[in-house]
């Protein structure tokens, strides 16, 4: 399904799709009401655009630094060149601790990778912990949007799952109640779980040590109580010096939820003793983004989800409509370089109107990347009908007759077409879209009658 | 050839024009710290108190299972910080000292010699940490700058209860974590 089809799925519930539209800005007038009381905000996105160009251009020896040392902190280090390498890791070091029950913090990474599936396939039982991925995971879903999982789901719909799964009173919506519900569900499986699963918002090639960020608390929650840490990190998430973390955390929350920093903002260096930590370096298409140099920037995203709280097409189409692991905006540059065919419809869910650019905490010119991926689209999937039509319209502009012609002819078409073929399914920008009322006459007839 | 061989190879046929890693430049933004650190918290759903209301609220609940790592608070202990974290389970209150606060974002920092056990500031129902009034940031650069190259095992900048909005973005306080933040400065 392409994105367009996809899109009007989700508008087929219209005042949901509204709430969700006037939810989504909501988050990004907080963001903004925040990034307005740092009076160096554009220079801290200046920094962090910066920091991370040098991190991209000097990827390799960063890399081998920040194993050097973690190594000497005693954290185990591993390398996944895709994502089955990174899901045999994960599931062989399980093995090692007969760990059959694993919980699980917000990690997109994973997602991408397919961990999930690809364990349960195995006999492990994965539990997210985050409260909006344990949601879409209790609704066998992904999650629809990289900071808030469940943006989809109304209230309603979360109490009658948590009725049937968590044994909740039926009826009860009030969000505090439905929380504790899972609260003491979640709390079980943490006191339960001998592996614990998170990912990574930064690793620091100075000291080895990376950084986990969560509101809930749920990562450390795991961490602590497990015997052993998994720790899953794209190897594009390296910052070169500790005080650099100063920048980004100062932008991360800010961007992605309008607080001015995440609750618990933890820093792993060793493991406590008797305790292990495993790391698990990914590439999984890196590289070849990497290599790509007009969609290298990509590669620079934290993933706040700024670009999508702010995107008019996001917000009004819903994360599942991108059918990829990262949605909206961003995910519609790093997608595509993943698989082109898989994701050729996304580069064209956008206005182009560059919001996301100017939201996007680390400078990634997401719009013009956009545009890019549609000529990348266009050239391998050659002719479009789009191409058609434009061959059509350069014959009629080269002739002046075929132009006067034509002309009369369309104005009269928008009058007398039936809406049955413009609002034909082929022409996707015809739905939710009016057609102008057709001036009676042309340019040239007006001004030959007023003022000739 | 290893994925590490791999991946590092990769990486460096591309030979990347090298980019220069910026200086960050000196940030200061000065103020009443006490006083900014206090809406900080109270933002992130915590609450800043003296010691004499901390105290009163104390005694006022009645706890029964409380540890204290603070030697301010040293008596207000009913359990010792046990070795295994599992025993957390059912902890009401852990009172902690913070090393430093951040007045712009209500960040405290907190290593392994002030969490006894890793899991202590999560685990708990209630969370309290006394923090000097003398010992606030303006900013989070100025909190790495004191932070600077010091070791520990496991370092959180922690800056208020556990919280959720993911169901309908309806703020939450007490997801998995401790339910409450209170900071007594001192």
């Amino acid at each position: 399904m392409t994105h367009p089809e996809n899109a009007a799925e989700f508008l087929k519930d219209s005042q949901k799709a509204k709430w969700h539209d006037e939810t989504l800005w909501f988050v990004r007038d907080k963001r903004d009401k925040v990034s307005k009381g740092i009076p160096e905000w554009e220079q801290l996105r200046e920094l962090a655009s910066g920091i991370k160009d040098n991190v991209l251009a000097n990827l390799a020896d960063y890399l081998e630094e920040f194993e050097r040392n973690a190594t000497k902190n005693g954290i185990i280090v591993h390398w996944a060149a895709d994502s089955e390498e990174h899901n045999r890791l994960v599931l062989e070091i399980l093995q090692q601790q007969n760990c059959t029950a694993v919980v699980k913090s917000k990690s997109i990474l994973t997602e991408e990778c397919h961990l999930n599936p690809y364990l349960e396939k195995h006999g492990v039982e994965v539990v997210d912990t985050d409260l909006g991925e344990r949601i879409v995971q209790f609704l066998n879903q992904p999650p629809s949007h990289i900071v808030l999982p469940a943006i989809h789901l109304k209230k309603g719909e979360i109490s009658e799952l948590f009725h049937e799964k968590l044994h909740t009173e039926k009826g009860n919506e009030d969000p505090a109640y439905l929380t504790q519900a899972a609260r003491v569900h979640l709390r079980e499986k943490f006191f339960a779980a001998k592996v614990a699963i998170t990912g990574v918002n930064f690793g620091i090639a100075e000291t080895g040590e990376f950084v986990v960020c969560t509101n809930e608390g749920n990562a450390d929650m795991g961490v602590h109580l497990a015997q052993v840490h998994i720790a899953c990190m794209g190897i594009e998430k390296i910052l070169p010096r500790r005080k650099d973390l100063g920048v980004f955390l100062r932008l991360l929350a800010r961007s992605a939820t309008g607080q001015p920093i995440t609750n618990y903002n933890s820093h792993f260096r060793s493991p406590s003793s008797g305790k292990e930590i495993h790391l698990i370096l990914v590439d999984n298409g890196r590289t070849a983004q990497l290599a790509r140099e007009k969609f290298r920037n990509s590669l620079k995203c934290i993933r706040c989800g700024a670009c999508m709280n702010t995107c008019p097409i996001y917000r009004r189409s819903g994360g599942f409509s991108y059918n990829s692991t990262v949605p909206g905006p961003i995910g519609s540059i790093l997608s595509p370089g993943l698989d082109l065919k898989k994701h050729s419809s996304l580069p064209f869910a956008s206005t182009l109107c560059g919001s996301c650019t100017d939201v996007c905490p680390v400078k990634i010119n997401i719009h013009e990347q956009l545009y890019e991926w549609r000529q990348e689209v266009t050239k391998t999937q050659g002719e479009f009908a789009k191409g058609l039509s434009m061959k059509l319209a350069n014959g009629i502009f080269k002739s002046p007759l075929a132009y006067k012609i034509s002309g009369s002819l369309m104005r009269n078409a928008l009058k007398s077409l039936p809406n049955s073929l413009i609002y034909h399914p082929l022409n996707i920008w015809g739905k939710n879209r009016n057609l102008p009322d057709a001036p009676k006459e042309s340019f040239q007839q007006w001004y030959r009658k007023n003022r000739s | 050839m290893s994925s590490r061989e791999k991946i590092l190879s990769a990486i460096r046929s591309l030979r990347l024009e090298p980019k220069s890693l910026p200086d960050i430049p000196h940030f200061s933004n000065p103020g009443n710290l006490e006083e900014r650190f206090t809406q900080s918290i109270s933002g992130n759903k915590g609450e800043v108190l003296s010691k004499s209301a901390f105290e009163e609220w104390f005694f006022a609940a009645g706890f029964s299972k409380v540890i204290s790592l603070s030697v301010q608070f040293s008596e207000l202990a009913t359990l010792s910080l046990p070795e295994d974290p599992h025993a957390l389970e059912t902890l009401e209150v852990a009172i902690l000292e913070g090393q430093f606060g951040v007045a712009e974002n209500g960040a405290i920092w907190l290593e392994d010699s002030q969490l006894g056990l890793r899991a202590l500031p999560f685990a708990t129902e209630h969370l309290v940490i006394v923090l000097d009034r003398n010992r606030l940031e303006e900013t989070m650069h100025q909190g790495y700058e004191k932070i600077a190259a010091a070791h520990s095992g496991f370092g959180l900048f922690l800056a208020g209860p556990s919280k959720t909005a993911d169901i309908e973005q309806s703020l939450v306080i007490g997801a998995q974590g401790a339910k409450s933040l209170r900071v007594v400065l001192i």
